[in-house]
């Protein structure tokens, strides 16, 4: 047997460390850079009328994105109230009652796979689905399309979630006469509830910075609109016009509301990071 | 020798078979179970202790592919019968398991949970049940300023016992316990025992033990199973004195198991 040198594994040792050191720093440096930029870039933009004026027109200083606010806020929310409850119920079947079934196995492998779908492609099926029977873009086609995102994403947290739930607590309850839709209710959602909130709130996070899906759905619109049957407006769109507009004023309220969406998905992934280590503290 | 032991029992347990899948776990067990008395199950791991008691309530439904067969009689009915209502049987039959499990939620809320499957109570109905309940496990002294607090944060004993009110608060007839203090230090152990000897009074109780001083202090009959079938059953008294069958005497001198 040949005796290998303690120099060289010394060597080879220091040189592995270094190179998955810098490629941590280069990815962290990455994210810290984008911030850097977006926060020096945006808060310049965002002021008091920012939050509360309507745009102005092209080539006019001043205005704001207020309807962009509210409309990216009303998009969201409509395709949580969708997304989320169904999620829900998809990952109990799967979970609780279907198990290994093969209706389970389709179900799980289907959400899978729509989780891995591009977000354009959910764009032009809604556009086809809603959009074109519709004969306009609306807040509506909007949240269908964001909560098809969500469907998957929060059906396999959900699943997963109440997979860690060990089954002595489901015998417990049954034994005590529960029947089964009592056992999951109160007890397994109980017991897997942090999980499920954490897989609820990234998948908030991970649609409302969406904008392909909205590009084919929602369009945008300069005017305060509520109305979930009419276009409306919505930040992410905002950023991709005004970026690519000629106007310095536009280009910077991009930049504001490209701050706005990166503070609330950092906050919503903070929040999910508070529930997991709460979860690990309580049980 | 075992049969007419037991003068009218509570359970019947006649030629029970249990399949986990195509496994045979019980072959043709016999069992009668005395009305409001301790009847310890032991052997060694494996022999099939847990899996007959799980047949009294028939908590094993819950997983595809276990079956059981042969007539397990609750005061002369087949429990067994699929025209069984499960949850009928299950409030008659509580179960207390290895490990203490008790809910996510309070202390309060663990034991009323039975109770609000039962009935629709008042809210001073409820908490008078759920003191008793506290008392009878000999927990009430321990948590009464702390109704409020996760179950969770209880010792394992004091868990356990919160289990064991839980499931008599809903006055069932008979409690099956899985080796109740397995996982339980010796102090909760000896707490435990006092309480099973408080109980059975007013219940049926059997228990599964790998422990067989515990076996001895705790219970009146006693049956010993191997290999899935019941090998030997008598009065406690009798199993440990003067056990009749070999095997019965090997295990509870040490010899093997």
């Amino acid at each position: 047997m040949k005796k290998r040198s303690i120099v060289l594994r010394k060597i080879v040792n220091g040189v592995v460390t270094g190179v998955a050191g810098a490629a941590a720093v280069a990815g962290i440096g990455m994210l810290l850079w984008i911030l850097g930029v977006v926060v020096q870039r945006g808060i310049t933009a965002i002021d008091w009328e920012f939050f509360t004026r309507l745009p102005a027109p092209p080539g006019e200083l001043g205005g704001g994105v207020s309807n962009a606010i509210a409309g990216t806020f009303i998009i969201t929310l409509v395709a949580t109230l969708m997304g989320v409850p169904i999620g829900i119920l998809a990952g109990t079947y799967v979970a609780e009652f279907g198990r290994e079934t093969r209706l389970a196995t389709a179900i799980r492998f289907c959400a899978n796979t729509l989780m891995g779908a591009p977000s354009i492609v959910i764009g032009v099926f809604v556009y086809t689905l809603i959009v074109i029977p519709m004969g306009r873009f609306s807040g509506l086609a909007g949240s269908v399309a964001l909560a098809t995102i969500m469907l998957p994403i929060v059906a396999r947290t959900t699943e997963d979630m109440l997979r860690l739930v060990p089954n002595s607590l489901r015998e417990s309850a049954l034994a005590l006469g529960a029947p089964e839709h009592n056992m999951i209710v109160q007890v397994v959602f109980r017991a897997a509830r942090s999980g499920m909130l954490t897989g609820i709130i990234l998948a908030v996070a991970r649609v409302s910075g969406e904008t392909a899906p909205l590009l084919f759905t929602t369009l945008n619109s300069p005017y305060w609109s509520l109305a979930l049957d009419k276009p409306m407006a919505n930040l992410t769109v905002t950023i991709f016009n005004y970026a690519m507009s000629p106007y310095a004023d536009w280009q910077a309220k991009a930049w504001g509301a490209s701050l706005l969406i990166t503070a609330a998905v950092l906050i919503m992934n903070l929040a999910a990071r508070a529930l997991a280590r709460e979860r690990r503290l309580t049980s | 020798m075992t049969e007419g032991l037991v003068q009218r029992p509570k359970i019947s347990v006649r030629h029970l078979n249990f399949y986990y899948g195509s496994q045979q776990a019980l072959k043709d067990n016999n069992l009668d179970i005395a009305e409001k008395a301790v009847t310890a199950i032991i052997g060694p791991s494996g022999c099939g202790k847990s899996t007959h008691i799980r047949c009294y309530n028939r908590i094993y439904e819950m997983y595809k592919g276990q079956t059981a067969t042969g007539e397990i009689l609750l005061d002369g009915k087949n429990i067994l019968d699929p025209s069984v209502d499960l949850i009928q049987l299950r409030m008659r039959v509580g179960m207390i398991f290895q490990r203490p499990t008790p809910f996510p939620m309070s202390i309060f809320d663990n034991v009323a949970y039975g109770l609000r499957l039962k009935a629709k109570l008042s809210r001073s109905e409820l908490e008078a049940r759920v003191e008793k309940a506290l008392r009878d496990a000999a927990l009430w002294d321990e948590v009464a300023d702390k109704l409020y607090e996760p179950g969770t944060h209880l010792s394992g004993g004091q868990q356990q016992r919160l289990c064991i009110a839980r499931a008599i608060a809903v006055e069932p007839e008979v409690i099956l316990m899985d080796e109740p203090a397995s996982a339980i230090d010796p102090v909760g152990t000896a707490k435990i025992e006092d309480l099973i000897f408080a109980l059975k009074s007013d219940y049926t109780i059997v228990i599964v033990t790998h422990n067989m001083q515990q076996a001895a202090r705790v219970s009146d009959y006693t049956a010993f199973f191997y290999n899935g079938e019941v090998v030997e059953f008598g009065r406690t008294t009798d199993i440990f004195t003067r056990p009749q069958k070999k095997q019965t005497e090997d295990y509870i001198t040490g010899r093997f198991g």
